[in-house]
């Protein structure tokens, strides 16, 4: 019984708790024990089983008296990125060593005023700088996948990669990240789950670690587009406590999965047609756009010239606010500190200690290009080459209505490659930076296997505060896709 | 554009990271690689461009000035390192 329970998608557990076919307690032990057969994936760096058990109590209650909320019961896993009241709150980094969050986000707190239940906080790249999660104080995320045949172990992609492994091997039904240039998307890709990064405001970013302001995205991982549907209407809607929040309706996302896309235009961005893309990544596209021929859509050629200059703007405009945002741990108010004889020893030696190769780096490039001298040259004009890419999608958007393209270029890789190289590293994001920059919604999707074996999802882009058409044509290639592939390992069998 | 470890001294002093003369002459060069790669942004035409700091296209949303928390001195130090007497403490700052 609990092994099948861990197979069901968030819309199945719901219909199955609501009919008490089995019980929230019962689904909270099942799941507790998949996080537990699963911690040789290292996706977890604080499971809460007790926190899951009493919130699945209360959720059995509601669902006896027949007062059942949307996600009653149903056990959901944090990027440990989220503040979560009492639970420590790490970022994956030394740096919050010991930090217990006086506050809830206002994203879980929504999840759980839902009714959703708490398996734990998941494991990330540090700070969520990463495409790989294997920058992580608490050792790197294994994916679930691996090659057939082959067993050395591949990253999940990053940054939210504990939360796409947890979902992809049956150790959580579901799962929250964010993505600042690729970090739900491409370890959704990379892990075989849907990847849902909405419109910039629609979930609001109140109690998230900061990483870069104008870029986080607050969404769900889940195993299917219906899932993604369900957990963004619970995690959106305006919050005054984030000034960047938008005071905008929040639609059915779910009555929006039609099926019906005829008459759709869905745009092609020449652009992404990249010189040394692999082969099967540019036929998997091909059969993408084909599947949405079929279903009555109408694919258009398009051009999004400034394409190229997402990454390199992306690349000093992300660290600039990281360097900005990370000035807060400085040892006086929470986390690590390591003592000094002066006030400065004690900033630089507990700064030191406290952040990862990768975390330094990108705050010394963010200070370099905002300090004085530097300021126009760097950070001036990466945002003006940001308006343009803005600029290259609301183009686009006055002749189609979304846009379809690969989510990464290329499949998972083995734990330690493009490590020695960042900009190999950053490549990974190649496809994903945009949306990023111009706030707009994207969702990837499970659309087929490498030719070795391992996932590959393509992405849908849309319309600010649109995602009821990605994920409206999200379904229909869910549907064509029929992606059932499973990795090797799963929770299930673990025990 | 090629950083020499001075202004990576420089700019780790402003950013308060202790780095070790290893490490200075290991970032120079992994710096250097970043920004001769964002550099390619210079074949872009931007004359005129206007600078997007957000993509919220909204204006900064007012509200009243009212109190909406307060009073949880505890849980504000609860996180501190060394605290004492409702402050937290840190190295002596005069001499």
């Amino acid at each position: 019984m609990s092994a099948s329970l861990l197979a069901l998608s968030v819309a199945e557990l719901r219909d199955g708790l609501r009919r008490r076919a089995f019980s929230a307690t019962e689904l909270a032990r099942a799941y507790n024990a998949a996080v537990e057969a699963a911690r040789p994936l290292n996706a977890y760096i604080t499971p809460t089983p007790e926190r899951a058990l009493a919130m699945a109590a209360a959720a059995d209650q509601r669902l006896a008296r027949g007062a059942a909320l949307p996600l009653d019961g149903v056990p959901i896993a944090v990027k440990d990125l989220f503040c979560t009241k009492d639970v420590p709150t790490t970022a994956g980094s030394r740096m919050l060593d010991g930090f217990r969050p006086p506050y809830e986000s206002t994203v879980t707190e929504k999840l759980w005023r839902a009714g959703a239940v708490m398996l734990g906080k998941t494991n990330l790249d540090e700070f969520a700088m990463g495409s790989s999660s294997t920058t992580s104080w608490y050792g790197p995320v294994l994916n679930p996948w691996r090659r057939p045949g082959d067993n050395r172990p591949l990253v999940p992609g990053g940054s939210s990669g504990g939360s796409a492994a947890a979902v992809a091997a049956h150790a959580a039904a579901a799962a929250i990240g964010t993505d600042t240039g690729g970090s739900i998307r491409q370890p959704a890709s990379f892990c075989g789950v849907v990847g849902l990064k909405p419109t910039y405001g629609r979930c609001s970013r109140w109690g998230v670690v900061a990483f870069a302001s104008s870029l986080d995205h607050p969404g769900p991982l889940t195993r299917t587009v219906r899932d993604a549907a369900i957990m963004l209407a619970a995690m959106a809607g305006h919050d005054p406590r984030d000034s960047t929040s938008a005071p905008v309706p929040v639609p059915d996302f779910e009555a929006a999965l039609t099926g019906d896309i005829r008459g759709l235009r869905i745009g092609i961005p020449r652009e992404y047609r990249r010189d040394g893309m692999p082969v099967e990544i540019e036929q998997l596209w091909r059969r993408g756009i084909d599947w949405l021929a079929t279903a009555g859509a109408e694919p258009i050629e398009i051009s999004l010239p400034m394409t190229e200059y997402a990454l390199p703007a992306y690349y000093i405009i992300a660290p600039a606010e990281a360097s900005s945002n990370l000035a807060r741990y400085d040892g006086v108010r929470f986390g690590l500190r390591i003592a000094g004889e002066s006030l400065e020893d004690m900033y630089e030696l507990t700064r030191a200690a406290g952040f990862g190769a990768e975390v330094r780096r990108r705050i010394l490039i963010g200070t370099y290009v905002l300090s004085a001298g530097y300021y126009d040259a760097y950070y001036l004009k990466a945002q003006r080459v940001r308006t343009l890419i803005a600029r290259d999608f609301a183009r686009a958007f006055e002749r189609v209505d979304a846009l379809l393209m690969p989510t990464a270029p290329s499949a998972a890789f083995a734990v330690g490659d493009n490590s020695d190289d960042p900009i190999a590293m950053y490549l990974n994001d190649v496809f994903t930076v945009p949306a990023n920059l111009a706030g707009l919604p994207a969702v990837s999707v499970p659309a087929g296997l490498s030719a070795d074996g391992l996932p590959l999802g393509l992405q849908i882009l849309g319309r600010a505060f649109d995602e009821a058409t990605i994920l409206r044509v999200a379904e229909i290639i869910e549907r064509a896709a029929d992606f059932r592939h499973r990795p090797s390992f799963l929770a299930e069998e673990m025990r | 554009m090629a950083l020499d470890k001075a202004t990576v001294a420089h700019i780790a002093t402003l950013a308060r990271i202790r780095l070790s003369e290893a490490e200075l002459a290991r970032l120079a060069e992994e710096l250097s690689h970043i920004l001769d790669w964002v550099a390619q942004l210079e074949e872009v035409d931007t004359e005129g461009v206007p600078p997007m700091a957000s993509a919220a296209a909204l204006s900064l949303p007012m509200r009243a000035d009212e109190v909406t928390d307060g009073n949880c001195r505890e849980a504000i130090l609860g996180n501190a390192p060394h605290t004492a007497r409702g402050f937290f403490v840190v190295p002596k700052v005069i001499e």
